[in-house]
């Protein structure tokens, strides 16, 4: 996923033609059609009430803990937290081996040294068995700097090990109609994730719904951060609230859905923030699994964003293994 | 013209809340002469895991809590229940079919028990811990502190019993800063939910005590082996299979009271029952 043959802005040149301007992305954000806000609410609170139970609820627990980016992004990280997070996302429940590992653990840039070292030879891709880092840049989470300072950011995680890039758009930018500035923005850093051998990190655009206010707004910034390149779309930072939703990422799988009936390409979406709940994240499986087909259901395409959440996971894992309930004290404290 | 009755829906009490049994089941409380008295909800294990979930998120501030501050609180039980007397009368005399004299009688006793445990809030450590005799430069104390989330069955079919039993079960429990689920009288639940609500319009925070209504045989293994559950009190369950239920506890070490006919006592022991000792070694000070 992270070598994409595209070159970035590569997609939006294809779909919107040859001169590439604001004006013209302009005119093709704002003539997507409008979101069925009622109708999107009504379908994400039907495929909610899915009842998963017993092997089916075992697969999505398992399912759900190879999907996650582990998460640690408070200012009082330190390489110590973030060794305990490495060794949590490596062995996430030590009184039962045959736990599957997290995806990828996720830190802000300056820890991203200590997080891979910390992984040794565990960092890699989930595919094989390894595990990813993922850095938040472009002065997360507000977004807030020049672009100058953004690249940095991105280059010195990338330079430091990162496999993926987590960057947050210009909100201000977004709702001022300032599109081109954000799709800009977006190329560029995709630009700064390419590595000296030419590869690229995988790159997730934070879209921080919580702030776009409409769903027509979060239908445009999905469509603007796939165009200009972004391998993921993610729904917030966790620092705003509301953070992810469920109609929100089911909006999310409809555009990424769209863009793969369209060009044939997998987009990846992350909700992040908010998802705290074993019950809360099977729904989110079974919105992916009747959206974008169960093909997204693997860790190149679909990721949560969590800290709490696994341990809910681990509990109601251990719940399923021994018949009893679990409780916090059999999971660590992060 | 007639009017017609409404007669009241006696919920679960979790958090704080009242919710309905998340299984959707209800019983009927009937009189001692089969008459119909009500419908409670009949708890299933969810509600039990959800229960504990709001006990263990209570605990923190009501451990926290001073012990003045406890004992406070739970005068005040004794306060609001005096107040709501004539409902619970009424209460107990139509699921015991209990004289007025009787039912009077058992709501006195049972505030009495709230003020008597309540005294013990902020003395019951100063009797139970100890400054212990070492022999080093050292003070070396012994305090008493709460166990954590406690699961109470509370007596059931007592003659005598439906409030004061559930009280003497679940008030002791309270005092050192533990939080409780428990599972009410079975037949008679309807001054155990009465009392839910009392305490819900007093000043004891919502979760620090949570009532269950329905079959202890069907919740109790549930909790019994529930691991994030801390001590088990077995008062009530003298007609359940209780030995499995103290085999499970044992599973997570729990503290366990075992079953006990009638009402059980007032007792500083089963304040003592629900505390963990935790004892301190400070230097003295070089002078």
């Amino acid at each position: 996923m992270d070598a994409t043959s595209l070159a970035p802005a590569e997609r939006a040149v294809k779909m919107l033609g040859g001169d590439l301007t604001e004006k013209s992305l302009r005119l093709h954000l704002e003539g997507l059609s409008g979101v069925d806000a009622v109708g999107l609410e009504a379908r994400a609170a039907g495929l909610g009430t899915r009842s998963i139970k017993t092997t089916s609820k075992a697969w999505a627990l398992d399912k759900i803990i190879t999907l996650i980016d582990l998460t640690t992004l408070e200012g009082a990280d330190t390489p110590g937290k973030v060794r305990s997070l490495v060794s949590k996302a490596i062995t996430p429940d030590a009184t039962d081996p045959s736990t599957p590992r997290v995806a990828a653990v996720c830190v802000y840039g300056d820890m991203v040294g200590t997080a891979v070292e910390a992984l040794g030879d565990l960092h890699g891709d989930p595919d094989d068995g390894k595990i990813s880092v993922a850095a938040v840049a472009t002065a997360f989470p507000s977004g807030r700097a020049s672009l100058r300072v953004k690249l940095a950011d991105t280059e010195d995680a990338v330079a430091a090990g990162a496999d993926e890039i987590d960057m947050v758009i210009d909100r201000g930018a977004f709702l001022a109609g300032n599109y081109g500035k954000v799709f800009e923005e977006i190329v560029a850093v995709k630009e700064a994730c390419r590595r000296a051998d030419g590869s690229y990190a995988s790159l997730k655009v934070i879209l921080e719904t919580g702030e776009l206010n409409t769903y027509d707004n979060v239908r445009r910034a999905s469509w603007l951060s796939i165009l200009a390149g972004g391998d993921f779309i993610k729904t917030s930072t966790g620092k705003v609230q509301p953070a992810a939703t469920l109609p929100v990422t089911l909006l999310m799988l409809q555009i990424v859905q769209e863009w793969h009936r369209l060009t044939g390409q997998k987009v990846g979406v992350k909700p992040a923030g908010g998802i705290r709940a074993s019950k809360d994240a099977i729904k989110y499986l079974v919105t992916v699994a009747e959206t974008a087909g169960e093909e997204w259901l693997q860790p190149h395409l679909f990721r949560f964003g969590a800290s709490t959440l696994l341990n809910d996971v681990l509990m109601q894992r251990q719940k399923m293994t021994t018949g009893r309930y679990s409780g916090p004290d059999y999971v660590t404290v992060d | 013209m007639t009017r017609l009755s409404i007669p009241k829906t006696y919920k679960l009490a979790i958090g704080g809340a009242f919710p309905r049994s998340e299984s959707g089941r209800t019983y009927e409380v009937l009189t001692p002469k089969g008459a119909f008295l009500a419908n409670a909800a009949l708890a299933s294990r969810k509600d039990a895991r959800d229960a504990v979930v709001a006990a263990r998120s209570a605990h923190a501030g009501w451990a926290g809590a001073t012990a003045y501050n406890r004992g406070q609180v739970l005068y005040r039980i004794a306060e609001l229940l005096e107040g709501r007397r004539e409902q619970f009368v009424e209460e107990i005399r139509s699921s015991e079919g209990a004289s007025a004299a009787a039912a009077a009688k058992q709501i006195d006793a049972a505030i009495d028990a709230w003020v008597w445990y309540a005294g013990w809030a902020d003395k019951y450590s100063q009797v139970a811990g100890s400054g212990n005799p070492v022999a080093g430069p050292f003070f070396n104390l012994s305090v008493p502190e709460p166990t954590g989330v406690v699961v109470t069955i509370a007596p059931q079919g007592v003659a005598g019993g439906s409030l004061l039993g559930f009280v003497a079960a679940v008030a002791p429990a309270l005092v050192a800063g533990n939080t409780v689920v428990a599972i009410a009288d079975f037949t008679r639940p309807l001054s155990a939910i009465s009392l839910a609500e009392v305490l819900a319009t007093s000043d004891v925070p919502g979760g620090v005590v949570n009532v269950l209504t329905g079959s202890p045989a069907e919740i109790a293994p549930w909790l019994a082996a529930h691991a994030d559950v801390n001590a088990l009190d077995l008062t009530g369950a003298g007609d359940l299979d209780w030995v499995d239920l103290e085999i499970a506890a044992a599973d997570t070490l729990k503290r366990v009271i075992s079953p006990e006919p009638g009402i059980p006592a007032l007792t500083l022991g089963r304040i003592l029952a629900f505390t963990e000792t935790k004892t301190v070694w400070h230097t003295k000070a070089l002078i």
